[in-house]
C-alpha cells in the first residue's frame, strides 16, 4: 500500500517506496528529490533560501536552506539504509513569479536557489539527472518512490514526468 | 528579535487591525470612484498568522489566484500583496472594462491585467498611505507587478524576501460589496522586523 505524504514549505521527508511524496506550489522555492533506486529509498526537500551562512546557527530552521536541508535529508535517507554512492537527484522550481524591473533585488532568489542547490549536490557528489527549473510559473511535485519518477504539474503548462 | 510577530500582543494586533480598517476605508472610496458604484467594505479581518493558514484562506496552495505585488521602501520596508481568486478577478475585470470590447470572460488580455494591477495599486497605496499618515513616516511604493498562478507560489515570494520575520504574515481579509456584486479579497502585508518596530514606536506602543 502506498501512502501519500505532504512536504510543507521549509520541510523535508525521507521514506521508502511505494510511498508518494508531494509538495505543493513551489514558486521561487526549489523541490529536491533524492533517490536510491536499488532500495527505493527517497526524500523530498522544499527549500526557501540558498544558504544558511548569513544567519546565526542556533536560530535557523535547517530545513529552510539548500545547504543544511540537503545534508540533513541525505543523513535521514542513510538512516533508512540508502547508500550515498547510489543517490541521484531531480529538482524543480526556482521560478521568478513576478517580472520585476531589471536590476531589482527582488525576484532573483529563484535563480540563486537553483544555483545553490546545484552547487550543494555537486559538493556531495550527487548526480543531477533531471531538472524543471526557473522560468515564471508555480509547480507542484509528486515524487513516486516506487519508481523514482518526479511528476511536475503547473496550472497552465500541464504535467511532465521526469 | 527573530520571531517578532510572536511578540505582538493584543494591543499591537488591534493597532494593525485599525491600520487595516483605515486602509480599507481609503480603498473603498478609491474603488467606488473607479467602479462607479457604491462600494461597501466589511470590517476587515486582520490576522497575524503562519504561511499555511494564510494560503488555506486563499483556497489552498494550488488554487488559481491573481496577485499584485508592491514593494514599499524608505522609512519603512516590506512588501504588500493583493490577492484575489480567479473568479472574483474576472468579475472585477468585467465591471472595470464594460463597453471596452473585452467581453470574453475567460480570456485574460493585457488590458484586463492592467485593470487588475491598478486595483492592486489602489489597495496597496491605501494601506501604505494609512500607515504613513498615522506614523509620519516617509514611505515610497514601487510600481505594481502582477502574476496569475498558484496561491502558494505567489505568497511564497514575499515570505522568502522577508522570511527572517519568523515566517508569520499579516493577513487582511475583506469583502467588498457593490450594488450587484460581492467580492472577497485579501491583502497580505510583510514588514521587515525593524519596520514593524518603528511603526509601533511611532504609535506610542513599543515592542
Amino acid at each position: 500500500m502506498s501512502q501519500q505524504r505532504t512536504v510543507g514549505i521549509s520541510d523535508f521527508v525521507a521514506a521508502k517506496g511505494p510511498d508518494i511524496l508531494v509538495t505543493y506550489a513551489l514558486g521561487s522555492c526549489v523541490g529536491i528529490c533524492l533517490y536510491d533506486s536499488k532500495l527505493q529509498i527517497g526524500g523530498l526537500s522544499h527549500i526557501m533560501l540558498p544558504d544558511s551562512n548569513q544567519f546565526s546557527k542556533n536560530e535557523i530552521n535547517r530545513m529552510k536552506f539548500a545547504d543544511t536541508a540537503i545534508a540533513d535529508l541525505v543523513s535521514d535517507m542513510r538512516r533508512l539504509g540508502a547508500d550515498m554512492r547510489r543517490i541521484t537527484a531531480k529538482i524543480a522550481g526556482g521560478a521568478k513569479m513576478f517580472q520585476t524591473q531589471p536590476g531589482s533585488q527582488i525576484g532573483s532568489i529563484g535563480d540563486r536557489n537553483v544555483d545553490s542547490v546545484k552547487q550543494v549536490l555537486k559538493d556531495l557528489h550527487i548526480p543531477l539527472t533531471a531538472e524543471d527549473t526557473r522560468q515564471n510559473y508555480g509547480r507542484t511535485i509528486h515524487f513516486y518512490l516506487g519508481t523514482g519518477i518526479m511528476k511536475v504539474s503547473s496550472l497552465n503548462r500541464g504535467t511532465t514526468e521526469y | 528579535m527573530f520571531n517578532i510577530y510572536e511578540e505582538l500582543n493584543d494591543t499591537h494586533i488591534d493597532v494593525l487591525r485599525e491600520i487595516g480598517n483605515i486602509g480599507a476605508g481609503n480603498a473603498a472610496t478609491a474603488l467606488a470612484d473607479i467602479l462607479d458604484d457604491r462600494v461597501e467594505i466589511s470590517i476587515p479581518i486582520v490576522r497575524v498568522t503562519d504561511f499555511d493558514t494564510a494560503v488555506n484562506a486563499l483556497g489552498g496552495a494550488e488554487s488559481m489566484t491573481v496577485g499584485v505585488m508592491l514593494n514599499y521602501y524608505g522609512d519603512a520596508n516590506g512588501m504588500i500583496m493583493f490577492l484575489i481568486n480567479m473568479d472574483d478577478a474576472k468579475l472585477v475585470m468585467k465591471i472595470l472594462l464594460q463597453g471596452y470590447g473585452e467581453e470574453d470572460e475567460n480570456e485574460i488580455t493585457e488590458m484586463k491585467l492592467s485593470a487588475i494591477k491598478e486595483i492592486g495599486n489602489i489597495l496597496g497605496s491605501s494601506y501604505i498611505g494609512s500607515i504613513a499618515t498615522l506614523t509620519g513616516l516617509q514611505i515610497e511604493l514601487s510600481i505594481p507587478y502582477v502574476a496569475i498562478d498558484m496561491a502558494g507560489a505567489l505568497m511564497s515570494v514575499p515570505i522568502i524576501e522577508f522570511g527572517a520575520v519568523g515566517d508569520k504574515v499579516m493577513f487582511i481579509e475583506e469583502s467588498f460589496s457593490g450594488r450587484e456584486h460581492n467580492l472577497k479579497s485579501n491583502v497580505v502585508m510583510f514588514a521587515q522586523v525593524d519596520t514593524l518596530r518603528i511603526i509601533m514606536e511611532r504609535l506610542g506602543i513599543g515592542i
